[in-house]
């Protein structure tokens, strides 16, 4: 496999993934969170990232590609916006208004779930559970709870800015 | 048998309770210091053992027993695995103790994997807490810090580091196998057992796995003791020597249709309904349950006459649900239709099955697929008996399934139609005046010869 021209990966992130290494005895463990330390940072992960991460992994791109693929949870054509907003539809929340909720917000944005805005800002998508009942119906915007939604207080939430820790 | 403060709760609400010097106030890591100054790691297997504790995960497996199912003599490595992945529908209470208390949480680890002799442990973390995740590390450091992680932690030659494993959000994680492989970087299809994980684990090495909740127990069956932890909740039924009783705090979350929601601690053993009355303020808008999912939604649904049944590891099983699972109780009132639940809970499962098992993957999908026509108005009645034997049929209780995802979807689909037949039956008849009786099969798509 000849490396990529243009490296997706950046020295940060390889040196992030590498210090992780010490806690597993093995690379291939290292697959998840280097999908994450890379998404944190591009909000994608794109198939170009896949290779270069097997290729620090020792692994082939496709054992790669099978664990991303796996879960649903990594967007590999565009990045996701700014704002990822999950909105709870299991049954606690579903109970509480959540389906009205995911309804109303995607139409107040003119988009459709897993949808992001045309600025990129915000995307928004149907989420299970998020555990955090007690809130119902509630929504997981980045880092933050935002609990005991209305569709709108959840707009008002969702149109601020919202930095990322993790 | 009762409880008369909160225990694991007993953080809550106390200013910087999530700290290192608030926990040691409240008597926090004092039993880690006594047990490693002069008991072995034997000791604390057999006073998880002689506590009675259950696993608080969902399966309830005795934790002790659970223990000495690890090979003896052992050259290590042997990892612990922290399941705190909490994905079933209802269910909040291990997010709570990492948020509000997590250095009881971090003692019971160090507990256990002294007795168990892992080096490492992991907690596998949902994606969607990360909140747990900067207190859980917080909480890491400043135990490092202190002396209680690390190599020859107080001289005793017992090492223990613990790392923090992010998900992806996939609710098959929390299957201890799925986690398993989650772990090893691929993708979280649950595992064959036997080899049971104490066997063959994680990295192919003897692994224990169990939940938040079941750690914040053993720091508390150590700070108290064990006559203290038996004198809570149920005891074992004399009649049945193969009962290892209900022992203990539990926490239970309840949401849904109540006026309070939250997490509640209790003596294992309460009912529902005192759940709902006393702690929950009772149904919402003075209004009455209609049913009342007992342990997360893949234990199935208790209907209003049932809500005496006491929570205990034995008690939802004695009115047809699959078990006490995680203690989420939802409370489902008068004015929901029992077809928006069931279309809820199969779309759930829909989505969270692995795929790797056909009737699973098959069973889950068109169960979703079929309650979608019932309430797009084209059901019959038909329809129902054909859930009910996929409901029979799929999981591992019927053999053919490699994992419990399967017999979780199949409850509630069981439980409604057994238990609300008459509204299923109404409803379809209702929605479906000229086609309800049609027992023919649904007329195949075009492209079903493409296959
Ligand atoms: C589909 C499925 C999902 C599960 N999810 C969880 C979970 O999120 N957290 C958990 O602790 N146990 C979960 N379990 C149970 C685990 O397999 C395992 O029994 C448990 O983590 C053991 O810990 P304990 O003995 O301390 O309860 C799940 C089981 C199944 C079948
Ligand atoms: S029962 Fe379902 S979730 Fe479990 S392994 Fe089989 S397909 Fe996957
Ligand atoms: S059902 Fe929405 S947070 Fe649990």
């Amino acid at each position: 496999m000849t490396a990529p021209a243009r490296p997706i990966l950046t020295a940060e992130m390889v040196a992030r993934i590498e210090a992780l290494a010490p806690r597993y005895p093995n690379r291939r463990a290292l697959t998840l969170p280097a999908l994450h330390i890379v998404n944190a940072e591009l909000r994608h992960v794109p198939l170009g990232a896949v290779v270069e991460i097997a290729a620090l992994l020792n692994l082939a791109p496709a054992e790669v590609q099978d664990t991303l693929s796996f879960y649903e949870f990594f967007h590999q054509d565009q990045p996701h916006g700014k704002v990822r907003a999950f909105v709870c539809r299991s049954i606690s929340c579903a109970l509480r208004g959540g389906d009205e909720l995911l309804q109303r917000v995607c139409s107040s944005y003119g988009i459709r779930p897993y949808g992001t805005t045309p600025d990129g800002e915000l995307t928004i998508e149907p989420a299970e559970c998020l555990g955090a009942c007690d809130f119902a119906p509630c929504i997981l915007a980045n880092d933050d709870l935002l609990e005991n939604m209305t569709p709108e207080t959840a707009v008002a939430e969702l149109s601020k800015p919202r930095a990322r820790a993790t | 048998m009762e409880l008369n403060e909160p225990v694991l709760l007993e953080a809550v609400g106390v200013p910087d309770g999530h700290t290192l010097a608030s926990y040691r106030a409240r008597g926090g890591y004092a039993p880690l210091e006594q047990t490693l100054a002069g008991k072995q790691p034997g000791d604390v297997v057999e006073m998880v053992k002689a506590s009675g504790l259950r696993g608080r995960g969902g399966a309830g497996f005795p934790t002790g027993l659970k223990w000495t199912f690890l090979p003896k003599d052992h050259p290590g490595p042997i990892y612990l695995c922290i399941n705190a992945d909490e994905s079933e529908p209802g269910t909040f209470n291990n997010r709570i103790l990492m948020e509000d208390d997590p250095h009881q949480v971090i003692e019971g680890i160090i507990l256990s994997s002294y007795a168990t002799r892992a080096s490492t442990a992991y907690i596998y973390l949902r994606y969607e807490y990360p909140r747990s995740w900067h207190r859980l590390q917080g909480a890491i450091d400043e135990a490092s810090a202190a002396g209680y992680l690390g190599r020859n932690i107080r001289g005793t030659g017992f090492s223990l580091d613990i790392h923090l494993h992010r998900g992806a959000a996939a609710y098959i994680c929390g299957e201890e196998t799925g986690l398993i492989e989650s772990l090893e970087g691929k993708r979280a299809w649950p595992r064959i057992k036997p080899p049971f994980p104490a066997i063959e684990g994680l990295f192919r090495k003897p692994t224990v796995v169990n939940n938040i909740e079941t750690m914040a127990c053993v720091a508390q069956i150590a700070r108290r003791g064990v006559d203290w932890f038996r004198s809570i909740g149920v005891p074992s039924d004399p009649a049945n020597p193969r009962d290892p009783g209900s022992y203990g705090p539990k926490l239970y979350c309840l949401s849904g249709h109540v006026e309070r929601p939250g997490c509640y601690e209790a003596a294992l053993g309460i009912t529902a309904r005192q759940l709902i009355d006393q702690y929950g303020g009772g149904v919402w808008k003075g209004r009455r349950a209609k049913a009342v999912i007992p342990g997360g939604i893949s234990m199935g649904l208790m209907t209003e006459s049932e809500l005496d049944t006491p929570l205990d590891f034995a008690g939802p099983g004695k009115v047809g649900c699959l078990g006490l699972g995680t203690a989420a109780v939802v409370v489902i009132d008068e004015t929901v239709s029992i077809v928006d639940f069931l279309h809820n809970s199969c779309r759930f499962f829909a989505h969270e099955s692995c795929g790797q098992c056909t009737p699973c993957r098959e069973g889950t999908s068109w169960s979703l697929r079929i309650m979608e026509r019932i309430r797009a108005g084209q059901g019959r009645l038909v329809d129902l008996d054909l859930l009910l034997e996929m409901g029979n049929t799929m999981g591992m209780m019927p053999g053919s399934t490699i994992c419990g995802l399967a017999d979780g979807a199949a409850w509630p689909m069981k439980n409604a139609i057994r238990k609300f037949r008459g509204e299923f039956e109404d409803y379809i008849r209702r929605t479906n005046p000229t086609g309800w009786m049609v027992t023919d099969p649904v007329p195949a798509l075009a492209i079903v010869g493409a296959h």
